[in-house]
């Protein structure tokens, strides 16, 4: 029988997908560590929540479809969502609330569509989005960041074996200043709420703002690693930017500053490990481009002017819907024929 | 020197793995017990059988003569007898047979009287023929007769003349080795090129990673007061692509629908421009080249080695390790694993490496792709593979060539880096000869049409001429004989007749006289032209496709078995039978 192999002979030893996602999730390491450091260490708790239950329906569906377990459940793609729905959801959300989310996010977004590489929507989005409309309650509910509990309290109330006090369910920064001016009705003003409500800190909220810096950190090094393209962040925080900037130039008392916005909820997330999904995203460069920007434009106005306390994941599942339009209008000149458009 | 460089996107960095065969010179290859000279060594026509079983041959006696212009001829490598002329298998990946010569060396290694020439006191045309009839193709591996690349368009002056001594694969180093030994003769040999085609500018484009050669080469230069510019270029794979290379040279991009001259370049690999200037100046043909043994073998090293020359005795100069599971034709890029050792060395066989699990891993688990964008951030095409991919697997060929499948040149670039392992110039190459043979079909269809339309109007005018004539005849009969009684004895005469003018009937059939006629033989004509022309000047991307249709439809087979399209992937190919029409490489 004659052997049919086919050039190159050689590949590239390093590249893998599960060596992509091992990257990915290092990339989250300095945002993670930010993480339990100023905000308590619960946030671990439902890290390893999410990855089993990731994993587990990995497993499930795996076997149900017939593909080869050992294959797939080694490529880390799960884990990486089980990471970016653990890290975007409270930290105190009750352990059902973070399995619930993960097995919707894998078995519905990542599976019924075909599995590794052929989902239309962010899974981690799609589970964010799906646990904020089914329990706007409990997903809005995020520590009060003074609030200092032990890791054994944090474990108990994840569980549900404590009760979830009321002090607990501190607004987030974005949902502060929202709040705050919706009651105020324009006796106050933005730069004062900064300077003396205890949620801000130096540029953004309190603690999370470092969380963000670390995300920041994160997703330059895996540009730097080549994991990622700076097309989709810098259009995402580009679209944010312009809209934030835009308004607050316009009406400094009434709106935060882009920086603020950008250190704030899940942008920073957003520009590098959600905006930057390959499955998911644009595949052209002016195509993340203008992915990147509408989704920073759109999550501006969904948390600013909308319901939600953030806008990044309806932005993403918004623009992932128009990811095959922009991406047949985005096909570059190939080689020899840039002078012949 | 002070040539601008201008890079190419994409590309990668393997692993080069150069070092072991420049440790020791060109070597001589001894005479093999017996050479089986493929015919066919060309992109183009085959050249036919010259000799006889049995005759006595003498080194350098052609053998198989030039079929058309897109050919080149075949010389004998040594002196000897031929003791067959008969179907030898390939140096081809489907390892068919292919008539070849069989040449049993008589020791003496006789030479054909030879004339030195010298090209500038020759017609240009005349030149062109001479490198047709030493068998002078492109070394670099694809090919292709080189007369036919030496004519200037004719709108566009001629400007820069390529020559190509980057040698971007890894492992390989014959153009390497040849430019640190044969310089001199490089050099001269880039005249007959540059005055054929009216060069402004000769660009020597080498890869930074080979200083030896660069100095020589440079040194040859200035020793024969030329005025050719050595260029060092940056070392990336595949920067010894003739594209890339003119690219990075002169910043001109040639896409696949133009030819390079019609942008006023061209490009010659250094060891091609080496066989013109033997060819010329010492009236050698081409009966041997330089060829890289490595991998894993005890010596790697460069010989020069007689086309013919079963593979297995080369092999043998390098002494194989243990574990060595394959050899391949070509780099580990771009080339293909042998299926039979005993298939010669031909023109297009630039490297030999023995390979090993260790050496070439096999691959992991193919993946569902996951839209990175990896392999198009290094095609050097500019393409985006991983599109081409989904719709070749959807077998969606229409969309594949929407998407310029046919710009694709078969580097590997895309595959060697996908994360997921996907085969991608697999997938490339079946829709390529999905689309190829599609096109055959329907152009053999169109044919058979006209051919068909064409008897039906001869049958028709026949029939009506017929009845004319019988008419008339009947008149004149009529006529002429009316006292005489109707009977036998009469008939013979009036048969007579009719003879000549059946024959008249038939030449006139195809006689250019009956416009409608002449309009269909023409459109046959131009459309055998326009397939024989496709075929031939196809870039190199079809080369393997076209150069024997039965090695092709073997290969055909032989990847659509490979593959194993899913069922749903079957299906979809329903979809595409009308968008089979589009004509390929546009
Ligand atoms: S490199 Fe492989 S996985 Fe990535 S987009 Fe290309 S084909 Fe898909
Ligand atoms: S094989 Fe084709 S598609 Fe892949 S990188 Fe090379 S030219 Fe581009």
């Amino acid at each position: 029988m004659m052997n049919w192999t086919t050039p190159p002979y050689l590949l590239d030893g390093q590249a893998s997908v599960r060596r992509v996602m091992l990257q990915v999730l290092v990339g989250l390491l300095p945002g993670i560590g930010a993480y339990v450091w100023l905000v308590g260490p619960s946030i671990l708790l439902q890290l390893a929540l999410a990855t089993i239950s990731a994993l587990a329906g990995e497993a499930l569906m795996l076997r149900l479809r017939g593909k080869p377990l050992s294959l797939f459940l080694g490529d880390g793609s799960a884990i990486v969502t089980a990471w970016l729905i653990a890290l975007t959801f409270p930290p105190l959300a009750p352990w059902w609330l973070v399995v619930v989310g993960t097995l919707f996010a894998i078995v519905v977004a990542k599976h019924l569509y075909g599995g590794l590489g052929q989902n239309p929507f962010n899974p981690a989005m799609v589970a964010f989005a799906a646990c904020i409309v089914s329990f706007p309650a409990l997903m809005s509910q995020w520590p009060a960041l003074g609030l200092k509990l032990t890791f054994a309290e944090q474990v108990s109330i994840i569980a549900g074996l404590a009760p979830r006090i009321d002090v607990m369910s501190g607004a987030t920064p974005l949902d502060a200043i929202k709040t705050a001016l919706k009651l105020g009705e324009g006796t106050v003003d933005v730069p004062t709420l900064l300077a003396t409500q205890d949620v801000f800190g130096n540029f953004a909220g309190r603690g999370w703002e470092w969380v963000t810096t670390g995300y920041l950190l994160g997703g330059l090094w895996l540009w730097q690693r080549r994991i990622i393209t700076w097309y989709a962040p810098l259009g995402f925080i580009c679209g944010l930017s312009l809209l934030a900037g835009a308004l607050w130039l316009w009406n400094p008392q009434g709106f935060a500053s882009p920086l603020f916005h950008l250190f704030s909820g899940g942008a920073m997330l957003g520009a590098f490990f959600i905006v930057t999904d390959p499955v998911s995203g644009c595949t052209t460069s002016r195509g993340k481009l203008i992915f990147g920007f509408l989704a920073g434009l759109l999550a501006y106005t969904i948390r600013v002017f909308g319901g939600y306390p953030d806008g990044v994941a309806f932005a993403v599942l918004l623009m992932n819907l128009c990811v095959p339009l922009i991406d047949m209008y985005t096909q570059p000149p190939i080689f020899g024929m840039k002078n012949q458009r | 020197m002070l040539a601008q460089l201008f890079g190419f996107k994409g590309g990668v960095k393997p692993q080069t793995n150069k070092a072991p065969s420049v440790q020791l010179p060109i070597g001589q290859a001894p005479l093999p017990s017996c050479l089986f000279v493929p015919l066919h060594q060309n992109i183009g026509g085959a050249p036919n059988p010259l000799v006889v079983v049995g005759e006595h041959v003498l080194k350098g006696q052609l053998i198989g003569g030039a079929d058309g212009w897109v050919s080149a001829a075949v010389h004998a490598p040594t002196s000897g007898t031929v003791l067959a002329i008969e179907e030898h298998v390939a140096a081809h990946p489907s390892g068919l047979p292919t008539l070849s010569v069989v040449i049993e060396p008589d020791g003496r290694d006789q030479w054909i009287p030879r004339t030195a020439l010298d090209h500038r006191s020759l017609a240009p045309e005349r030149v062109r023929e001479i490198l047709r009839d030493a068998g002078v193709v492109g070394l670099g591996g694809a090919a292709f007769p080189s007369h036919a690349k030496l004519t200037p368009a004719r709108a566009v002056p001629m400007q820069d003349l390529v020559i190509n001594g980057a040698e971007c694969e890894p492992f390989m180093t014959c153009d390497d080795l040849l430019m640190r030994e044969r310089a001199e003769e490089i050099v001269r040999g880039i005249a007959i090129f540059r005055d054929l085609l009216g060069a402004k500018r000769v660009l020597i484009g080498i890869e930074d990673n080979k200083p030896e050669a660069i100095s020589a080469m440079n040194k040859a230069v200035l020793r024969l007061a030329e005025d050719y510019a050595v260029v060092a270029v940056p070392t990336r794979y595949p920067a010894g692509g003739a594209k890339q290379l003119i690219r990075v040279l002169t910043g001109k991009e040639v896409p696949a629908s133009k030819r390079s001259t019609e942008l006023g370049v061209q490009c010659f690999n250094v060891a091609t421009v080496y066989t013109a200037y033997r060819a010329l100046a010492h009236g050698e043909p081409v009966i041997s080249r330089i060829v890289t043994l490595t991998g894993n073998i005890e010596q790697p090293r460069n010989w020069e080695v007689r086309l013919g020359t079963p593979m297995r005795e080369l092999i043998a100069l390098g002494r194989p390790k243990a574990d060595t599971d394959r050899y391949l034709m070509g780099g580990p890029m771009m080339g293909f694993e042998i299926p039979d050792l005993a298939a010669p060395v031909v023109k297009a066989t630039n490297c030999l490496i023995a390979g090993s699990p260790a050496l070439f891993p096999a691959s992991p688990p193919e993946m569902p792709c996951i839209r990175c964008g990896a392999c198009a951030e290094v095609c050097p095409h500019e393409l985006q593979p991983f599109e081409l991919y989904w719709f070749s697997r959807a077998r969606n060929f229409g969309k594949t060539q929407e998407y310029h499948i046919f710009d694709c040149i078969e580097c590997g670039c895309c595959s060697y880096v996908c994360p997921s392992h996907i085969p991608l110039v697999q997938y490339f190459r079946f829709a390529k000869s999905e689309i190829w043979s599609r096109e055959r079909e329907k152009q053999a269809a169109d044919a058979a049409k006209a051919r068909f339309e064409l008897r039906n109007a001869r049958e028709e005018r026949e029939q009506a001429e017929k009845a004319e004539r019988l008419a008339k005849a009947a008149a004149a009969r009529g006529s002429e004989r009316k006292p005489a009684p109707a009977s036998a004895a009469v008939l013979p005469p009036t048969v007579e007749p009719v003879q000549p003018v059946a024959a008249a009937e038939s030449a006139e059939a195809v006689s250019p006289s009956d416009p409608d006629t002449v309009r269909k033989a023409t459109i046959v004509a131009a459309m055998e032209r326009a397939r024989a022309q496709r075929e031939a000047v196809k870039p190199r991307n079809t080369e393997q496709l076209t150069v024997e249709q039965k090695n092709e439809i073997a290969a055909i087979e032989a990847r659509r078995a490979a593959l194993k399209p899913e069922p749903a992937a079957a299906q979809g190919g329903r979809a595409d039978s009308a968008t089979s029409q589009e004509r390929p490489g546009e």
